[in-house]
């Protein structure tokens, strides 16, 4: 490994690896990028592969529509081929009008912005998914735009651009502490030895906090268990991703066929926390089940779990921190995967003293002290 | 035998030559291997293969197999229904 680089970035997810990217396209050189276990063994690798614009925020609407139109030629751009990009829309369902309301109000939001979504009724719903069961439903809101995409090729997509234009990529490699003067980094301690370094950027995820503990921050940020299965593989019979507020869970059935379907449970301890548990597969049955009657005679084939980094406006926290000169935060929180290609983009922006593309500084970390929060209401 | 019709995973279809290509092109780690070819992802949740890919990856790189970062098996040991766990098996 490098004993000396012009930039670090902690986190070899998505994010991580979008950062490492953009940077590198943007000029920067001598990049390394540090991974405590394998690519996208944190969160990305874990996440529901969904990709959804119908946000309540304009900043979460904005970066995840210039996500989507960097999706479209992520494969083909950094030569890493076929990523498995498809708008095959999202169905959000409500079962009372409170929960309706709320997602007419966002919609407002997404019109004025650009982003293609309808509210419809429980019929026009069954129109686009004709197995959805339409029993105790008071509305869908349909993008046609949102769908899906592989995680795990959009992660080796990014770090194949990046390793093309010379970033180091050190995998099994801890950061166990971060050296600091003042207001500025000087280098971060690995597993493997010391980095001596200008600048510095956490992509850490759900442990980004212990990342910001090296140099005295604490950071508000907590990592939230969710849980996840897969059915075996199926002819394609869905399209849209399902995502039903009262059941507060995703099922979609991804190209190689299989239904992913998973839901978090927000009053669990907020911890890291890998396993998986019998209770949330029995609650995941009856909830596919109610919504999707036709899957009671697929079987599951595998269940894990992975983190959402909950922020407490469940928006990104993006940019520079006002206590240190050299050390950025790219945080995704809770939807980082599908924000990635933007994320990546506007943190290198911002390093390079550009002018970004979306006006970042409002989801900075100084939000919270300020308390300037704009709550972001449709995570699930 | 041509490595294009030596399968490791018979569930996912991964073979010997995709295997041998995936190493060439930097890609060591079993972890990011299994999840670039969805070799061991299968219904057989990696039981007939994972050893075999293992076996194979610590051969090519001449290392030895403890060296080989092997995915965890995860649950459930055999596929089940999922009317089968929502409704008891008075439903099943």
């Amino acid at each position: 490994m490098r004993k000396k680089a012009d930039v670090v970035v902690i986190g070899g997810g998505s994010i991580g690896c979008s950062v490492a990217y953009n940077l590198a396209k943007k000029g920067f050189k001598n990049i390394v990028l540090l991974e405590r276990k394998y690519l996208s063994s944190g969160s990305t690798g874990r996440c529901g592969a969904g990709i959804r614009q119908m946000w309540g925020t304009e900043m979460n609407c904005l970066i995840s529509r210039g996500s989507a139109e960097i999706f479209k030629t992520l494969g083909e751009e950094t030569g890493f081929g076929d990523v498995e990009f498809r708008q095959s829309g999202y169905l959000l369902t409500t079962y009372d009008p409170s929960q309706t309301e709320r997602l007419r109000k966002n919609l407002a939001v997404q019109h004025k912005l650009g982003i293609n979504s309808h509210m419809i009724t429980p019929k026009e719903a069954k129109e686009i998914v004709p197995y959805v069961n339409t029993e105790g439903m008071d509305a869908a809101f349909f993008c046609q735009e949102d769908g899906h995409i592989n995680p795990f090729k959009v992660t080796f997509a990014f770090a194949k651009g990046a390793q093309d234009l010379g970033v180091e990529i050190s995998r099994y490699n801890s950061v166990t502490d971060i050296k600091y003067k003042d207001r500025k980094i000087t280098s971060i301690v690995t597993e493997e030895g010391e980095i001596l370094t200008d600048a510095v950027v956490n992509a850490a995820g759900a442990w980004c906090k212990e990342i910001g503990k090296m140099i005295g921050l604490s950071h508000p940020v907590e990592p939230e268990r969710h849980q996840i299965l897969i059915t075996e593989p199926l002819e394609d019979m869905m399209g849209p991703l399902v995502m039903s507020f009262a059941h507060d869970s995703y099922i979609q059935q991804v190209p190689h066929g299989g239904f992913i379907m998973g839901y978090g449970n927000p009053d669990e301890p907020k911890k890291i926390n890998f396993n998986h548990d019998w209770s949330f597969l029995e609650q995941m049955a009856k909830k596919a089940v109610f919504q999707l009657p036709v899957l009671k005679d697929v079987r599951f084939v595998r269940q894990w779990a992975g983190h959402y980094e909950i922020s407490p406006d469940g928006q990104p926290i993006l940019g520079s921190v006002p206590e240190m000169d050299n050390y950025f935060m790219a945080l995704g929180c809770g939807k980082g995967f599908m924000l990635s290609p933007m994320i990546g983009k506007l943190i290198a922006e911002k390093m390079a003293g550009e002018a970004t593309s979306l006006p970042i500084d409002s989801l900075s970390i100084e939000r919270f002290a300020k308390g300037e929060l704009i709550v972001e209401t449709g995570v699930v | 035998m041509d490595e294009k019709n030596i399968y490791l995973c018979r569930c996912e279809n991964f073979t010997l030559k995709e295997l041998h290509d995936l190493l060439d092109s930097g890609i060591t780690s079993m972890e990011e291997i299994k999840r670039l070819s969805r070799g061991t992802m299968g219904p057989c949740q990696g039981k007939t293969c994972r050893d075999l890919i293992a076996k194979e990856i610590a051969n090519y790189l001449n290392k030895d197999m403890s060296e080989i970062d092997m995915p965890t098996y995860r649950a459930p040991v055999k596929p089940v229904k999922l009317g089968e766990i929502a409704g008891g098996n008075k439903n099943a």
